[in-house]
């Protein structure tokens, strides 16, 4: 008996302090970001473009790279949830979630899933270069969206899966077909944790250095047109880390902050939304 | 001739046999009690009448069953027009994610009921017909889940009933309600028995015993007796129902 509770006490433990670990880790992150940044942060960044010598630590702003992360990263969400909800749907269990082949597709998923991404930016870089076409928002959205594909997708099966197959049965036993039973029913409950694995795969997107790289390009401009290159913040990053100046690299952190800032600001305001919406699910 | 005529239905999962060769006539507008021990086949039996069968894994089912005449398992048979004709009522109650009053109107408007003025008469007629309609009139846009599950148990009944079903299927429906939930539930069968046929699936013998008309006693998916209720609570023909029905085996 004593050994038991020693038992639970050490486990208990051991849980409380990974935990502890992971929060303080986090937090960390956030510290040294907000305290490297901070002096670097002002208005004039998040209003204004690069000025001639921005990158010398002239004065100038970020707006460029503000505009194109999110440019990108709404981008290739939406076209990655355009694909990744028919994906999950057909591989619930209602069409073809018991078949061999989708267990496949499953495993190609997770595969995807670990694919790093400057593989897919080189892929994309290849197949632009295949169609003629420069380092643009357009290339950039399509490369992204191949990295937020398998996340969401996957993500978005298992969320669809809770749903009971009891619920599923009450929509079909009043005549609904397969597709109704889907969009009225299942989906409707899994509203909430759709939006999370959108939002996963948004938070994976918009912080993606790599396969914008080659695709998206990197400019002091606006994007006119789908067509244009466009820049953004995990580049700001980078690009401004690599330079020999202090004032620089703390504009290097002061970017990571916004970039962190932009996907804390989206991930509350779904959070809002999917309160409303999962009005009427059932617990 | 009655309309769900069952004839030589099997029904195998992964080979092992649920329901063994099983004929019979389901007498109409009346209450058709099917009983038996637990794992005898009485849930299968229940849905090859809708075909919910369909639905699930590693099934083979073989013979017929014709409702209306027509075998339902034919590959041509419509699934959605059997499924709108046969209710279902399960052990748990399932609410619809929407509001009471989607709840109901949600087969409704999937056959194509579109004005508003229909489907508020079809909600409120289905609503008293589970005589849910004086508790929830007032809160018809409120989320199903918010009511307690006795009252959810009579949405899914006003669900079933709005697409103008012909039969109800009921498995075990008052399992998991309070007891004068249950006697609710048990008084209404009573009274749309006159226009439904009701199969309903029970463990619970007295409540057997209090509704049906007719029994049906399966024993390890083999169809053992089958008559009038009174015929068969008085005096089984079968040894394996007289030890059901006194308690010997369970
Ligand atoms: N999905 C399934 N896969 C494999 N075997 C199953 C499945 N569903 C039921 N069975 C088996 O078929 C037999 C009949 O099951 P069924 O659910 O019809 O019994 P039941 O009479 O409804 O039992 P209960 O009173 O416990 O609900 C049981 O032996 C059961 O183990
Ligand atoms: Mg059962």
């Amino acid at each position: 008996m004593r050994l038991r509770c020693a038992e639970e006490l050490l486990f208990r433990a051991l849980m409380v302090l990974s935990t502890i670990a992971v929060l303080s880790g986090l937090l960390l992150i956030i510290a040294v970001i907000t305290v490297k940044g901070a002096g670097a942060l002002s208005l004039d960044m998040i209003t204004r473009l690069p000025t001639g010598g921005y990158y010398l630590g002239k004065e100038g702003g970020l707006l460029n790279a503000i505009v194109g992360s999110l440019l990108l990263g709404l981008g290739a969400t939406a076209c990655a949830a355009l694909l990744a909800i028919p994906v999950a749907l057909y591989l619930q269990h209602d069409y073809a979630g018991r078949r061999r082949w989708a267990n496949l597709v499953r495993m190609s998923l997770d595969l995807l899933w670990g694919i790093p991404s400057i593989v897919y930016g080189a892929f994309g870089f290849t197949i632009m270069l295949y169609l003629g076409l420069r380092a643009s928002l357009l290339g950039g959205i399509i490369a992204l969206t191949l990295v937020e594909l398998p996340i969401m997708a996957r993500a978005m099966e298992e969320v669809l899966r809770m749903v009971s197959v009891e619920l599923r049965e009450a929509s079909y036993s009043v005549g609904a077909t397969r597709w109704e039973t889907m969009r009225a029913v299942v989906v409707r409950q899994a509203l909430p944790g759709l939006l999370t694995a959108i939002l996963l795969a948004f938070g994976r997107g918009i912080g993606d250095a790599a396969s914008v790289l080659f695709t998206a390009g990197y400019t002091d401009h606006l994007p006119r047109s789908l067509l244009d290159p466009v820049a953004s913040l995990p580049l700001a990053v980078f690009f401004q880390l690599g330079t020999p100046f202090p004032e620089v690299q703390q504009r290097a952190y002061a970017a990571a902050f916004l970039l962190l800032a932009l996907v804390l600001l989206v991930s509350v305001c779904s959070r809002l939304l999917t309160r409303r919406l999962s009005r009427h699910a059932v617990k | 001739m009655s309309h769900i005529v069952v004839e030589g239905l099997s029904v195998r999962y992964n080979g092992q046999p649920a329901l063994d060769n099983v004929s019979l006539e389901i007498p109409d507008r009346q209450i058709t009690a099917v009983i038996g021990p637990s794992g005898c086949g009485k849930t299968t039996f229940l849905r090859c009448l809708n075909r919910l069968i369909d639905t699930m894994d590693q099934v083979r089912v073989s013979g017929r069953v014709l409702i209306d005449g027509a075998d339902i398992f034919a590959p041509r048979a419509n699934v959605i027009s059997l499924r709108r004709k046969m209710g279902l009522l399960s052990q748990k109650p399932q609410v619809l994610p929407m509001s009471i009053y989607d709840n109901v109107a949600y087969g409704p408007r999937l056959h194509g009921v579109r004005r508003r003025r229909d489907l508020d008469g079809i909600v409120q007629r289905c609503l008293k017909m589970s005589s849910l309609w004086e508790e929830v009139h007032h809160r018809l846009r409120a989320p199903a889940t918010g009511l307690s599950v006795g009252q959810q148990q009579r949405l899914c009944l006003a669900r079933g009933l709005a697409v103008e079903p012909e039969a109800l299927l009921c498995d075990e429906p008052t399992a998991s309600l309070d007891p004068l939930s249950a006697q609710s539930v048990e008084r209404l069968f009573v009274e749309l028995k006159s226009r439904y046929t009701i199969v309903l699936v029970t463990h619970i013998l007295r409540q057997a015993k209090r509704l049906a008309d007719y029994v049906v006693f399966l024993y390890m998916g083999e169809l053992v007796e089958h008559g009038p209720a009174e015929r068969v609570f008085n005096n089984p023909r079968d040894e394996r129902t007289r030890k059901y029905l006194e308690g010997v085996i369970s």
